[in-house]
């Protein structure tokens, strides 16, 4: 079973992408809906202010955070990965924090900024990236963070053990093959 | 002719809002109340619209200096009005980078005719819609996402009901029908036929629907997402009202969690003043009724 954090933005595409992989999924709206045994999560693209807000308002920070130090394999896209940085750009709090990297936000401008890229992700060759007012990451904190894409001189993707952290949406394309790399940690 | 890959990059903008809150927003002040409070985007406008109503007159773009001054207050998206039509308005408002122009029945209308060609912008367009007509001829002139007209600065729901509930039936009515039943109903609804296509074989718009008009309440804001909506424009609702830090927080939540009573009841509680608001009968000017 993967935790999809339902707070806000498009968490529903990323369940669409895991019903084609029939994969089971949960939506995470608010602490009853932690009970269940998580497999993995997914932390979506959105609004990374409104998802941080509402995950420590409602409740559920401290428990995903704790997930994720345990082991628990995460993906996060865009407004997610801003969820698992460690630090960003301009001392803005942080959320989860568990990802030894720096990132900034809103890294290209605004939406007339936003673009789309063909690329390598680690091992899968010639993946679809969508950047949506999209962050980049600007700084690695630790030799254990695996870089998976480079994108004009910016650090776009990476995995640091469980967690793998993207600035682009895997869910607003038909290519499953990220969603399949979660599922396979 | 804009990039289709532009138009792709606008819509999936308008995904990355869906369980969101838009709030208007009149100076950098409310707009980083609104940020605070969790607003996924804000409108910035120079009078909401219960002010715009009240004043009358012929109402216009905002003054870039002050779209610009809340553009630098906050670092989620910063929409902006345009006048139906008033192509003009919207290039201005391409020229200042805003990250999306709402062509909007709230301002004057400019054109009485013809809307924008939004075909023609590298920036993204949100447009209001009462029914599945309105929508697809809008998304046929390039709107990236689509809101119901509601009935702006009144505090009352019931026409962005009236809207939302129609589009969700005449698309039930359009999924249900047989292949060779699209071509009439295209003709019927006045819209290209492979919009009518898309509706049937998806049994949704090809963009983001959001609810806009009259959302004054976190019940309000909950009920548009059962209905259908993807996500709530909030105008008046939060800063004509007693408390509008608590009330924006209480309506973002809902709609979080808008299928959840217990947490609704919970956020409806202790939340001051609603905005007043006038009941649909009781206004002589209906702004949904401009541009179709």
């Amino acid at each position: 079973m993967i935790g999809i954090l339902a707070l806000q933005g498009a968490f529903q595409e990323h369940a669409d992408a895991l019903k084609k992989l029939s994969a089971e999924y949960k939506f995470i709206r608010n602490q009853s809906d932690l009970c269940a045994e998580f497999d993995g999560l997914i932390l979506p693209g959105g609004e990374s202010t409104v998802q941080r807000k509402l995950a420590k308002e409602l409740g559920l920070l401290e428990h995903i955070k704790k997930m994720i130090e345990e082991g628990v394999p995460v993906l996060g896209t865009c407004a997610g990965l801003i969820l698992l940085s460690k630090e960003i750009a301009c001392g803005e709090e942080t959320t989860f924090g568990t990802l030894p990297v720096a990132v900034c936000r809103n890294a290209y401008g605004r939406q007339l900024g936003s673009f789309s890229a063909l690329g390598n992700v680690g091992d899968i060759s010639d993946f679809p990236m969508r950047f949506i007012r999209a962050p980049y990451i600007e700084g690695i904190f630790s030799e254990d963070v695996e870089i998976l894409n480079v994108l004009d001189h910016k650090i776009t993707a990476v995995r640091y053990k469980n967690q793998i952290g993207v600035s682009f949406h895997p869910e607003l394309t038909s290519d499953l093959r990220l969603h399949q790399m979660l599922l396979k940690i | 002719m804009m990039e289709s890959n532009r138009y792709q990059l606008n819509k999936e903008l308008a995904q990355m809002l869906k369980g969101g809150v838009i709030m208007d927003v009149t100076t950098p002040e409310q707009a980083k109340i609104a940020e605070a409070a969790g607003a996924c985007a804000v409108m910035a406008l120079e009078k909401i619209p219960a002010d715009i109503r009240a004043a009358g007159g012929v109402s216009r773009m905002s003054d870039p200096a002050m779209i610009k001054s809340i553009q630098n207050a906050v670092s989620i998206p910063v929409m902006a009005k345009c006048r139906i039509g008033h192509f003009a308005e919207a290039q201005i408002l391409e020229a200042i980078e805003i990250d999306y122009i709402d062509e909007s029945e709230v301002l004057s209308p400019a054109d009485d005719i013809y809307h924008i060609d939004k075909t023609k912008f590298r920036v993204p367009f949100v447009c209001g819609a009462k029914d599945l007509g309105e929508a697809l001829r809008r998304i046929a002139e390039g709107a990236s996402m689509i809101r119901t007209k509601g009935e702006p600065g009144t505090g009352d729901i019931v026409q962005a009901v009236r809207h939302m509930r129609k589009i969700q039936s005449e698309m039930a009515r359009i999924v249900s029908r047989r292949d060779d039943e699209l071509f009439e109903e295209a003709k019927q609804l006045q819209v290209p036929v492979e919009f009518v296509k898309y509706v049937h074989e998806n049994g949704k718009l090809p963009v983001v629907n959001f609810a806009a008009g009259g959302v004054a309440t976190p019940a309000d804001a909950a009920w548009m997402m059962q209905l259908g909506a993807e996500g709530v424009f909030v105008g008046s609702g939060i800063f004509k009202s007693g408390d509008p830090e608590k009330r924006a927080n209480a309506i973002v939540k809902a709609v979080t969690n808008y299928n959840d009573p217990d947490v609704l009841a919970k956020l409806s509680e202790n939340l001051g003043e609603a905005m007043v608001g006038i009941n649909e009968q009781e206004i002589a000017l209906l702004m949904a009724e401009r541009g179709k």
